[in-house]
């Protein structure tokens, strides 16, 4: 622009108006660019047919006590374990001063659904997949899941206890729709 | 050197252009086929033009005459359950539509094909597994998906309105050749004259919901919109933010030309 | 690489100096298309398009490397990945119709700009770089937009490669295997869209570069103009910013009504209904065409109905439709007149309109059925089409007697300003 301004310097009529229109078509250009760039970058958001799959319908009624299943959500791992008595007082014996993430089982699991722990089978240091959720693996020191990559040791409340994760295993957000059907998402 | 060898080579091409001139016949080969085949009717949908907007009680009645109807053969693999929410339509709504439909599934416990209830993120469930199954089961015609159907189709939205319409006996003087034989059903909008497809549509086929008389071009006109839409379910937002894009547009390029016109006012040119 | 009196870059931010001294690409762009670069003042609207081609190879690229994230180059999922794009990417149908059309506004200011080039002589010495380099571009973007539209694996795409890689088929002996090389297999196929795809996306960037040397060699001897007369002074000229820069302001805005119009009003106007149906090795549309930018090609091809000499029509008729863009890059010898602009040549005046009103024609006749008259009129149209640029135009530039012409560039501007205030002032 400063080389049209001085251009216009030497007209002693009207400059203000002319440099007034150079700089208003210089800024429209500028707006409808900046326009442009919108779609071009939101078009890397999740398209539709993604966001459609958003939420998943579990049947829970073949899961025993003490077994647990891997299912998908978002096309994440989501481990769906029914807990027996036992680990729910083991994990309700724990003091929480003593966890890195102090979470009581109560918040992570539905009122009258104790024995239901859903949460996202991510390990919340790097993102790979603990084990412990299918018969026979390792589940960890403290009865809950381990993860094979660096070693993380989760809870039967899925907390972690053991390692270089910061935070205990995600909860995704769920609801019973019936006794035996929950939908994630 | 350029010129006269361009010379020669330009007098090869004209020579073989002016031999191939006088030995192609300068007539046609009569085709009778041109002297039946009619050109599309005229459909007029909220859809058109430039100010569209989408008439959600035809969708929605178009959406029944294909379900109850067109879809014993045709599929309609691009559109999801979930989409219909644009002919207005609650997320519980589609929820129970898509519940109505069987999709293909397997048996999570033997590996075996099998179905479930349709989910919103499904698809509108194909009436046929495969081609080899559709042309088995329509005398080795092939019923074409209907999701595109109106961007796929020379003249669009008027020829499937108009081909839908169209059936009827052939003329008196139709040679012998072009009538229909058997399986085939004549319809002057279709370029070949006869079609596989034998009529669908017959009054009072369907009862809409909205208490609209169910005429064959009733059930046409309506199909034909849902179809529109099923092509390009974005046409109506297209139009809205093209007019936008048109009028910020217009006012840059005033202004562009009055910069112009400002910044060459003291030179001659 | 400039005149005398072009204006040195002097960076006033110490940033800038300071980035001036390390790479001096300011002063590449300043030089280029900046302040730096005198250009005759006498400029008409058609020296516009060159800038909107640049816009439009632009957008080509943006629009094309978005499309790329969601497009899938495999034949069984190709079509899908378009439908995809269309329906459910976030504003996936806006960039993919911005693509598509964007496609046919390039070669519609391309057009313009080679007509432009013929009706100026702009390809005549001392530019005749430019043109060649030009020539090269059209021709990578003849390809480009081939291999583009095979993508979608619509019926057009997969007919459309068919016949395309057909073209070398007609080459005696080793046709068939360099067309199963190209396709790598016998008819178009996964392998096909695959490295369609992956030079679709290679070749608008060697575009780019021909395009910069087409600058370059442009910035030698500089712009031409409507006089043909090349610049002598100072006043002969004004500098590319900001004269320039808002004209072709201008230039843009009315190129973006155009393409807006044709992407969200009628974003299939130029298109095949065919494109819409799954590719089909089975069966084949009605009618091929091609798109529309290809069309006088097209009609050169199918002008050739006679087995001639020891060539049949086939490859007569590839032939010719290669030789009658190849015959471009010798235009600058074929024109030995040294007047460049039509304004002062008389003869050279008409055959351009025809010439114009041929390319027309076979545009016309390359969209119909291979019934009569549409035959006759591509062979006749063919004719003239190399009869113009390998008989014609030798001649004329030998017999042609040119117009008076002014002494230089101010002198005709100041020659127009004496007529237009004269005929003002007769009918005031």
């Amino acid at each position: 622009m400063a080389s049209e301004s001085e251009l216009n310097a030497g007209i002693e009529d009207g400059v203000r108006r002319r440099d007034f229109i150079n700089i208003a078509a210089v800024s429209f250009a500028g707006v409808g660019a900046a326009t442009v760039v919108l779609p071009l970058v939101n078009q890397m958001n999740p398209s539709a047919d993604v966001l459609a799959l958003s939420s998943t319908e579990i049947d829970i009624s073949a899961i025993q006590p003490g077994q647990a299943i891997k299912t998908s959500w978002r096309k994440q791992p989501v481990f769906v374990r029914n807990l027996v008595a036992k680990e729910i007082a083991e994990a309700k014996a724990v003091p929480l001063g003593d966890l890195r993430d102090p979470q009581t089982i109560d918040e992570r699991t539905k009122p009258g659904k104790e024995n239901w722990l859903i949460t996202l089978g991510v390990c919340t240091h790097l993102g790979c997949v603990p084990l412990g959720a299918a018969e026979g693996e390792n589940r960890g020191d403290f009865g809950g899941y381990f993860c094979p990559c660096h070693g993380s040791h989760y809870d039967t409340a899925a907390r972690i206890r053991k390692g270089p994760a910061p935070t205990n295993l995600v909860v995704p957000p769920y609801e019973f729709t019936s006794d035996t059907v929950v939908t994630i998402g | 050197m350029v010129r006269p060898l361009g010379f020669l080579v330009g007098l090869g091409f004209i020579t073989a252009l002016v031999l191939a001139i006088f030995t192609t016949p300068l007539s046609n080969e009569h085709n009778a086929t041109h002297d039946f085949h009619k050109h599309p009717k005229k459909l007029a949908l909220a859809s058109d033009g430039l100010v569209p907007h989408w008439d959600k009680q035809q969708l929605q009645r178009g959406m029944q005459v294909y379900k109850e109807v067109c879809s014993a053969c045709h599929s309609l693999n691009f559109v999801a359950f979930r989409n219909i929410q644009d002919l207005g339509y609650t997320e519980g709504q589609v929820k129970t539509f898509a519940k109505g439909f069987q999709v293909p599934s397997i048996n999570p416990d033997t590996g075996e094909p099998a179905t479930r209830d349709g989910l919103s993120s499904d698809h509108f469930p194909a009436p046929y597994a495969n081609e080899v199954a559709a042309r088995a089961a329509n005398n080795n015609a092939l019923p074409p998906d209907l999701s595109l159907i109106t961007k796929a189709r020379e003249g669009g939205k008027n020829y499937v309105y108009s081909l839908l319409t169209g059936y009827q006996n052939p003329p008196q003087n139709l040679p012998k050749e072009l009538a229909p034989s058997t399986g085939l059903h004549y319809n002057p909008y279709f370029a070949n004259l006869n079609l596989a497809m034998a009529k669908p549509l017959s009054d009072g086929q369907v009862t809409y919901a909205d208490g609209t008389k169910a005429s064959v071009d009733q059930m046409a006109k309506d199909v034909t919109a849902f179809l529109v839409w099923t092509a390009e379910p974005k046409l109506v937002t297209r139009v809205q933010v093209g007019w936008a894009a048109f009028f910020f547009l217009l006012i840059f390029t005033v202004l562009t030309y009055l910069s112009y016109r400002n910044i060459w006012a003291d030179k001659k040119h | 690489m400039s005149f005398p009196w072009a204006k040195q870059y002097q960076p006033q931010h110490p940033l800038m100096q300071w980035i001036d001294e390390k790479l001096p690409m300011p002063r590449l762009v300043y030089n280029a298309i900046g302040a730096g670069y005198p250009v005759p003042r006498n400029l008409n609207y058609f020296w516009n398009f060159g800038v909107l081609a640049g816009a439009a190879l632009a957008i080509q690229i943006i629009t094309g490397i978005v499309l790329a994230m969601h497009y899938a180059a495999n034949a069984g999922v190709a079509f899908n990945s378009v439908e995809h794009i269309m329906r459910d990417v976030n504003a996936g149908w806006f960039i993919r119709y911005a693509h598509m059309n964007g496609a046919s506004m390039f070669f519609i200011v391309v057009y313009l700009h080679i007509f432009r080039g013929l009706y100026y002589g702009s390809y005549k010495a001392p530019r005749e770089m430019v043109w060649l380099l030009g020539v090269v571009i059209f021709l990578l973007m003849m390809a480009t937009a081939f291999m583009g539209y095979v993508l979608p694996w619509g019926q057009m795409s997969f007919w459309g490669a068919q016949v395309i890689t057909g073209f070398f088929s007609a080459i005696p002996v080793v046709g068939e295997p360099v067309r199963e090389w190209l396709l790598g297999g016998f008819v178009p196929d996964n392998a096909t869209l695959n490295r369609f795809f992956s030079l679709h996306y290679l070749l608008p960037f060697v575009i780019l570069g021909v395009v910069i040397l087409h600058i370059w060699a442009l910035h030698i001897p500089g712009s031409s103009n409507p006089t043909g007369i090349e610049v002598k002074d100072e006043q002969d000229t004004v500098p590319f910013h900001p004269y320039y820069t808002a004209k072709d302001g201008f230039g843009l805005g009315i190129f973006l009504l155009i393409f807006v119009a044709l992407t969200f009003f009628s974003p299939n106007m130029l298109g095949h209904a065919d494109n819409y149906i799954p590719a089909n090795s089975l069966s084949t549309p009605a009618h091929i065409v091609p798109e529309w930018y290809f069309l006088p090609f097209y009609a050169i091809l199918k002008a050739f109905t006679f087995n001639f000499l020891w060539i049949d029509a086939k490859l007569w008729g590839v032939i010719a439709m290669f030789a009658s863009i190849a015959l471009l890059f010798f235009l600058p010898w074929l024109d030995s007149s040294p007047i460049k602009s039509s304004t002062y040549r008389p003869m050279y005046r008409i055959f351009f309109w025809i010439l114009v009103f041929d390319v027309l024609l076979l545009g016309w006749c390359g969209m119909q059925p291979a019934e009569q008259p549409w035959v006759i009129l591509s062979q006749l149209g063919a004719i003239y089409y190399f009869a113009h640029f390998l008989v014609i135009i030798p001649i004329v530039s030998r017999i042609e007697r040119p117009l008076p012409m002014p002494n230089s560039i101010t002198e005709a501007v100041l020659a127009k300003h004496a007529t237009d205030t004269s005929s003002a002032s007769a009918t005031a």
